[in-house]
């Protein structure tokens, strides 16, 4: 990690060793991070000196040399190679020295350890979404520390950026290709105080709440969370689970639960509901057409809308049916509810995300 | 050079039916047609003018309405879908309607004919084709706003652009367009520069604003075509649904990326090379010194306009390409940097020992250098490649870009434009309140754009219409600061427009200035000069005296020194 030249890093660690948000910049949080802070010091020292140098002088000129009556301006040469060669040389070879800070930390930055724990990252608009090992998909990103982590990232529509800025951490995510980023956390994050993903390519309307957040786990809480958060099935109320299910597999940009309308028909009211075909028959909305829906979407397809939806055929397993096939119930409100379940809290999850 | 030995296109013959009338370009003729009309660069020059500063209004207003929504996190004045079509559209009216044509197009087209003595540029029809391409274009981008808008961002990437639902095509066919009212101009002024300069001035003789333009108009031949290629394959794409640019259909996104900053990062020099050649003329006029490093100056224009072809790559280097790749471009990109810092420092050394006033347009030239040494030490935080990973599309860039864009075009531009207005006019304005304005503009912008840097690094992403409350006092400092830049702007433009009904006549050389243009009656007679101006060094001021009745200088007679007239080769 040592990549600056020694006296360099001597000098400005000392600036930025601190682990806090400063002025400039936000906390540090990953072990690439002091690196990047440590060339954006060494450059910020180099601006502050040349700035104050350049406009010193012009101030100093304007003042000195200002306009008096009866004084002309002092002929001077018009010409110096001396000169011209000193603020040419000089300059040169300290961008050469910012060049080759800037590549070998971007080196480090863009080189995933080998032992690196592989997390996949999809973005889609408007929400990330995080597939751990064994397959469990989650909004957030939960990470170990200090453990190197690489993010495997593709975009399912248009282009995306995954930005961690605790990390400093920014890498695009193209749809058609994989794009691969990593870090190192080096704090567990307290409650409250995990660190916010960005989105930083533009992608459309709610580009600005493309958000996410990244939990850092104390050495063993990563693998306990996942353990547990990968058995939601048998843990949540099952119309708990098929809400989180119909979140991960991106149902709600599509169907609303609201009853507003969308690329896909509502959610709301819907089980039990006579619906017209497109081919002028009707259908009535039960536990077989929801699961025929889910496999099969094109088979059919109600009056009014496009036969847009991807097959879930495999991508998704019976017991995840039955789940969301709970929530649509509890969406039409007509499943008694047995076990004490905190609705309000669920509606107002929903609302959050559209 | 045996090119420049062809003959002034011969004021003399001209001359003298105009040595009985004291007429200028403005009473010529009269009418709207003999302004729609007209193959005079200057009256093509005024109407750039008059379309160009309509355009910075629009931009300005939707400026405003983008710094209004951000006074508060979410909803302020405005929807998401709102905003994303406010930004796209003050990008798209402000680089393309504004910044590119701005300077080489409105006082370009004034002043380059008259700098080297010509009567006008060597194709005065293709001039007048070029306006009306740019009317037409600017008619796309009006229409497109009238259809519903664009909310793809001024830089259209795709696969966003080829899938959203706006009115993209219209405003990239507009686009296209006004790329070719830019090569006109570009050709006219190179074919104008080598074909109608007087033998006596040779290429270092010029005047710099001329070495400026003339880089300026290389860039615009060879880089304006490959936008009109990518923005025809973008539209190809849309329309006949074949796989250029999105994967869906088979194309490559990050292509279009390619082949929009093969274009636009040698645009954003077309931006600031014309204003660095005003702000070498005004540093040596109004220090009353000769220009220091006259050939570095010159040749580091060339410089950055051939450099400013190797470095698109550093606007994606978060976008995937190999390490090589981004290694080659941030290496490249430093390269770039060298010439404009040579600039910086010959402009400093021209004011030394100098006799340094301070009238509005000087002030203007000296907020110059101090927010183009902003923009310029900024970008090396963003040439950088551990750091850009960081502050990559975020509010540092916007910062960054602002700064040089507007802290340097922009303010080259208003620099410019009061330097000329006289000439262009015949109307002094008020300095008091031209001064004002400038200061009231400078610490604006300031207020606006440098909190930017501060919400950059911190982390806030940019074309985001709602942000997280830590950034709430931020954002409302900076819409502030662009309050208060309004007022300057609506100050500077009222001084102006005064000076139009109420201003003083301008003598024929109000600053003090040696280059041809000061040599003529303010504003000039249809065919510039009524006698062959003098052919002299563009910065020896020596001799020159002030006469303080008129308020003008002049050379006392018999000072022709080393003079040679245009025509005396």
């Amino acid at each position: 990690m040592n990549w600056t030249p020694g006296l360099l890093n001597t000098l400005c660690s000392a600036i930025v060793a601190q682990k806090d948000k400063t002025f400039w910049m936000p906390p540090q949080a990953s072990t690439t991070a002091t690196d990047v802070d440590t060339l954006f010091y060494f450059i910020y020292g180099l601006s502050v000196f040349f700035f104050v140098l350049i406009v010193g002088a012009m101030f100093y000129f304007i003042f000195k040399y200002r306009r008096r009556a009866g004084v002309q301006a002092e002929k001077t040469a018009s010409h110096s190679l001396a000169l011209e060669l000193t603020w040419t040389i000089i300059p040169l070879i300290l961008v050469l020295v910012i060049f080759y800070m800037g590549f070998t930390g971007y080196m480090n930055m863009s080189t995933p350890p080998l032992n690196a724990l592989e997390i996949k990252v999809i973005g889609q608009r408007w929400k990330w979404l995080f597939e751990y090992p064994g397959g469990y998909i989650d909004e957030s990103l939960h990470v170990p520390v200090d453990r190197p982590v690489k993010l495997v990232m593709r975009s399912s529509d248009v282009i995306h950026s995954m930005y961690i800025p605790a990390f400093r951490l920014k890498k695009d995510v193209i749809p058609g290709r994989y794009t691969y980023a990593w870090f190192e956390a080096t704090e567990p994050t307290p409650p409250g105080q995990e660190h916010i993903i960005f989105c930083a390519e533009y992608c459309g309307t709610s580009h600005s709440d493309m958000l996410s957040l990244c939990y850092v786990h104390e050495p063993g809480g990563f693998e306990k969370w996942l353990r547990e958060a990968s058995d939601f099935l048998s843990r949540m109320p099952p119309a708990e689970a098929g809400a989180k299910l119909f979140k991960v597999n991106a149902c709600a940009q599509c169907h609303s639960i609201d009853g507003t309308a969308g690329k896909g028909p509502t959610l709301k009211d819907a089980f039990g509901k006579e619906e017209t075909m497109a081919d002028g028959s009707t259908v009535r909305v039960d536990e077989n057409y929801i699961v025929e829906s889910i496999k099969d979407p094109k088979a059919k397809v109600v009056a009014g809308y496009q036969p847009i939806m991807p097959t879930y055929q495999g991508r998704i397993k019976d017991s995840e049916i039955d789940a969301i096939i709970q929530y649509i119930k509890q969406l039409s409100g007509i499943e008694p509810r047995l076990e004490p379940f905190d609705s309000e809290k669920a509606s107002e999850d929903e609302n959050g995300d559209n | 050079m045996s090119i420049s030995d062809v003959t002034l296109p011969a004021p003399a013959a001209h001359a003298h039916e105009h040595d009985t009338d004291s007429g200028s370009y403005l009473t010529a003729s009269r009418g709207i047609l003999s302004w729609l009309f007209t193959l005079d660069h200057k009256r093509i020059g005024i109407m750039y003018l008059v379309a160009i500063l309509f355009s910075f209004f629009l931009g300005g207003i939707f400026a405003l309405l983008i710094r209004t929504e951000l006074l508060t996190p979410g909803p302020t004045i405005m929807e998401a879908d709102t905003y994303n079509r406010v930004f796209t559209l003050h990008g798209a009216i402000m680089i393309f309607l504004f910044i590119i044509p701005g300077i080489p197009a409105a006082i370009g087209n004034f002043i380059l004919p008259i700098m080297i003595g010509a009567k006008d540029v060597a194709f005065p029809r293709l001039n007048l084709c070029s306006f009306y391409l740019w009317v037409i274009g600017a008619g796309f981008a009006v229409y497109s706003l009238m259809t519903g808008g664009v909310d793809t961002g001024w830089t259209f990437y795709t696969p966003y652009s080829t899938q959203t639902d706006t009115s993209v095509i219209s405003v990239t066919t507009g686009a296209f367009i006004l790329g070719f009212s830019s090569i006109f101009t570009g050709m006219n002024f190179i074919v104008t520069i080598h074909k109608l300069r007087p033998a006596a001035m040779g290429w270092f003789k010029m005047p710099l604003l001329l070495w400026a333009l003339y880089a300026t108009a290389v860039i615009q031949i060879l880089a304006t075509p490959v936008l009109g290629i990518t923005l025809i394959l973008l539209i190809v794409e849309r329309v006949m649904q074949i796989g250029i640019f999105d994967p869906a259909l088979g194309g490559d996104p990050v292509l279009f990326q390619h082949f929009f900053w093969f274009y636009s990062h040698p645009a954003v020099y077309i931006m600031i090379l014309p204003a660095m050649g005003v702000i070498s003329e005004l540093i040596s006029v109004f220090s009353r010194k000769h220009i220091f490093g006259y050939k570095f100056i010159a040749y580091s224009s060339i410089a950055i306009a051939l450099l400013g072809f190797l470095v698109w790559g550093h606007h994606m280097f978060t976008a995937g390409p190999s390490a090589l790749a981004n290694m080659i471009f941030s290496c490249l990109t430093f390269s770039v940097s060298i010439p404009s810092a040579i600039k910086v420092f010959n402009w400093l050394a021209t004011m030394y020992k100098g006799s340094i006033s301070l009238e509005t347009p000087m002030i203007y030239a000296l907020a110059f250098i101090i927010l183009f040494a902003i923009g310029g030490l900024t970008g090396l935080f963003l040439g950088a490649l551990a750091t850009d990973i960081h502050l990559h599309d975020t509010y540092f860039i916007v910062a960054h870009f602002h700064y040089v864009m507007m802290g340097g075009t922009t303010i080259a531009f208003l620099a410019g434009l009061h330097y000329w207005w006289p000439k262009m006019t015949g109307k002094m304005y008020s300095e008091f309140w031209g001064r004002i304005a400038a200061g009231f503009i400078f610490v604006g912008f300031n207020v606006t754009f440098f909190t930017q840097f501060v919400l950059g690094s911190h982390g806030m992403p940019r074309r985001y219409f709602n942000y997280i409350e830590e950034f709430t006092f931020l954002h409302q400092l900076s819409t502030v600061g662009s309050y208060i830049m309004t007022v300057g702007l609506v100050i500077c433009a009222g001084t102006l427009v005064h000076s139009l009904f109420r201003g003083r006549k301008a003598a024929a050389n109000p600053w003090g200035g040696a280059t041809l243009e000061w040599y003529t009656s303010s504003p000039p007679p249809l065919e510039n000069f009524l006698k062959d101006p003098p052919i002299r060094d563009p910065y020896d001021f020596e001799g020159m005296e002030y006469n303080s009745e008129t308020d003008e200088y002049y050379w006392p007679s018999g000072d022709a020194g080393e003079e040679q007239t245009a025509t005396a080769h």
